[in-house]
């Protein structure tokens, strides 16, 4: 069966700083893939590939069976992978509901008309049950700037998830929210997005929440993957545990 | 999307129709300021929609500019002198320049936009000036025009150009605001927002600043158009950098929550204009300074945002 992502050989340097190198990847369809490593490690540069925000410098990304390397964001997002960002990115100024509708109107025309009106009756039922699954029913009409950090990121993520992709990459999508809001938003998040049937590939730094959700996790170190494999198997290898999982506990002992 | 502001709107362009076609039994001098302001207003109006993408243009006089000029060229050196067919040539030779201008244009944002926008201008400016046939500083004037093969003269010329400043003037402002709330108008104006997001949802931010681009380009060269009509003369001060200034000033001060709001501030503007050269013609531009101070420093988000006022923070 062809994997959903396929990638081979990645590579992206910035002068003669390596920052992915021989990345070599399998995803296979509905697969809840985490993805761990230290600060400066690559996961961002491998999300940031993949979505076509940078050009790797060699290998390949294949995208169902596809070859997608260094297409512009806006054609793999029409092609099936969409993607949240470690800062929301949202319309602060727009309320949140035009947030949605936003996102409907692209993912419904793939050509903009200049003439038919965006905001259709259908649209606006659409807009209200999406954000009813990601839990932000009740502030619809708020201005979305003004929302507290998790919302922020669920709407980010409802967003993203308009335009019904098959793969959904979310990178650090609990980062900045606060440590009781964190375990909530991660079941509210997974269930809407596991509802889709999408295959979801997530940036997390909290151990707990990888243990949680990932069916199987990747681990990055300096621009490598040094273990690939089921969650059990990735959090008790000794690499992991030494240049991952130790990195986090000192960084979370620091912040204590 | 907001539809309180857009059914204000609707209200706001059939008060703007009922005033034009009342002016059409008013006094010459008030049917020639309405005419003269409302040309104009069109060039602020797309001034106006760009900026609801974000982006000012300090260069609109180009389009303004280029749709005088090819009408009034046209008129007199082609001998076309139907002034509707002289109105569509000189909308159409500006969305064309906007057309291929676009594309560079669209990959910029901010000041950078802005001055590239001044910079064409000037190219053109600096073309106009030199061109001896065209009247270098001082222009040349539109002797003769018609109207389906009938010749204007006198007040019957001034009452066919109005009558057409009318039709054109509430064509532009329903294709504006119909633009506005469609599928490419609300996305566009996401991208002032963030256009990262646009682009990750799966739109070209480049393709709607292109559009936008465009269209602003066809109003203001109709814009121009009817203002040369209305004047019978061209000059390069058309494309100067204060007479875009001024479409700015205009469109700043009116604010961005109607597509009627722009007309209306060039006729105030050119009222208090009026006025006060009457007042005191030597020192007019004191009180007209002054007028503008007041706006600013009171009506920050424009005079429109007086009787439009919007929920949130940000959309002026």
């Amino acid at each position: 069966m062809t994997p959903i992502i396929e990638i081979r050989r990645l590579e992206r340097t910035f002068g003669a700083v390596v920052a992915a190198a021989d990345i070599n990847v399998r995803i296979e369809q509905g697969e809840t893939l985490g993805i761990i490593g230290a600060n400066g490690a690559g996961k961002t540069t491998f999300v940031n590939m993949i979505t076509g925000h940078l050009p790797p410098s060699s290998g390949t990304i294949l995208f169902d069976g596809a070859d997608i390397t260094g297409n512009a964001p806006r054609q793999i997002t029409r092609k099936g992978i969409s993607r949240s960002f470690q800062i929301a990115q949202i319309f602060p100024d727009m309320t949140v509901i035009e947030n949605m509708l936003v996102a409907i109107t692209i993912a419904e025309e793939a050509n903009l008309s200049p003439l038919r009106p965006a905001t259709t009756r259908a649209r606006i039922e659409r807009a209200r049950e999406a954000l009813g699954q990601f839990g932000l029913a009740d502030s619809q009409d708020r201005v979305a700037g003004t929302l507290p950090q998790g919302a922020k990121k669920l709407l980010d993520i409802a967003m993203a998830m308009a335009s019904r992709p098959k793969v959904m990459l979310l990178d650090e999508p609990t980062s900045g929210v606060s440590t009781e809001e964190k375990l909530a938003m991660m079941q509210h998040l997974m269930g809407a997005l596991r509802q889709s049937g999408t295959t979801i590939i997530f940036i997390e730094h909290d151990m707990d929440i990888i243990g949680a959700h990932a069916n199987r996790i990747l681990a990055f170190y300096e621009g490598r993957i040094i273990a690939d494999g089921s969650t059990e198997e990735v959090l008790a290898d000794p690499q992991v545990r030494t240049h991952v999982i130790g990195q986090h506990a000192q960084r979370e002992a620091g912040h204590a | 999307m907001n539809s309180l502001a857009f059914s204000r709107d609707r209200l706001l362009i059939a008060g703007l129709a009922v005033v034009l076609v009342a002016a059409l039994v008013a006094p010459n001098w008030m049917r020639f300021l309405l005419q003269v302001s409302m040309s104009a207003g069109l060039v602020a109006l797309g001034v106006m929609l760009q900026m609801r993408l974000g982006l000012v243009s300090f260069g609109q006089g180009l389009y303004y500019c280029i749709g005088g000029y090819t009408a009034a060229m046209l008129a007199v050196f082609a001998g076309i002198t139907d002034i509707v067919a002289l109105a569509i040539a000189g909308t159409v030779v500006a969305g064309l320049v906007a057309f291929v201008a676009g594309f560079l244009m669209r990959r910029y944002r901010g000041i950078f936009f802005a001055m590239l926008s001044l910079a064409l201008s000037m190219i053109l400016y600096g073309v106009l000036v030199k061109a001896r046939a065209l009247g270098s500083t001082d222009g040349f004037n539109i002797h003769h025009l018609s109207l389906l093969g009938f010749s204007l003269q006198g007040e019957a010329k001034q009452m066919a150009t109005y009558s057409l400043t009318i039709v054109c003037v509430l064509a532009s402002v329903m294709a504006s605001r119909r633009y506005l709330s469609s599928s490419v108008g609300t996305v566009a104006e996401a991208i002032r927002e963030n256009e990262l997001r646009v682009e990750y949802l799966g739109s070209s931010a480049q393709l709607l600043v292109h559009y936008t681009y465009v269209l602003a380009a066809l109003i203001s060269g109709l814009g121009g158009v009817l203002f040369a009509l209305a004047i019978g003369h061209v000059d390069p001060l058309m494309v100067y950098w204060s007479t875009s200034g001024q479409f700015v000033f205009v469109a700043l001060l009116s604010g961005t929550v109607s597509v009627v709001a722009p007309l209306i501030g060039m006729l105030l503007l050119e009222v208090v204009r009026m006025y006060a050269m009457a007042l005191s013609p030597n020192t007019w531009q004191i009180i007209l300074g002054t007028v503008m101070l007041a706006v600013i420093i009171f009506i920050p988000k424009g005079l429109f945002s007086v009787i439009m006022p919007q929920n949130r923070g940000g959309k002026s």
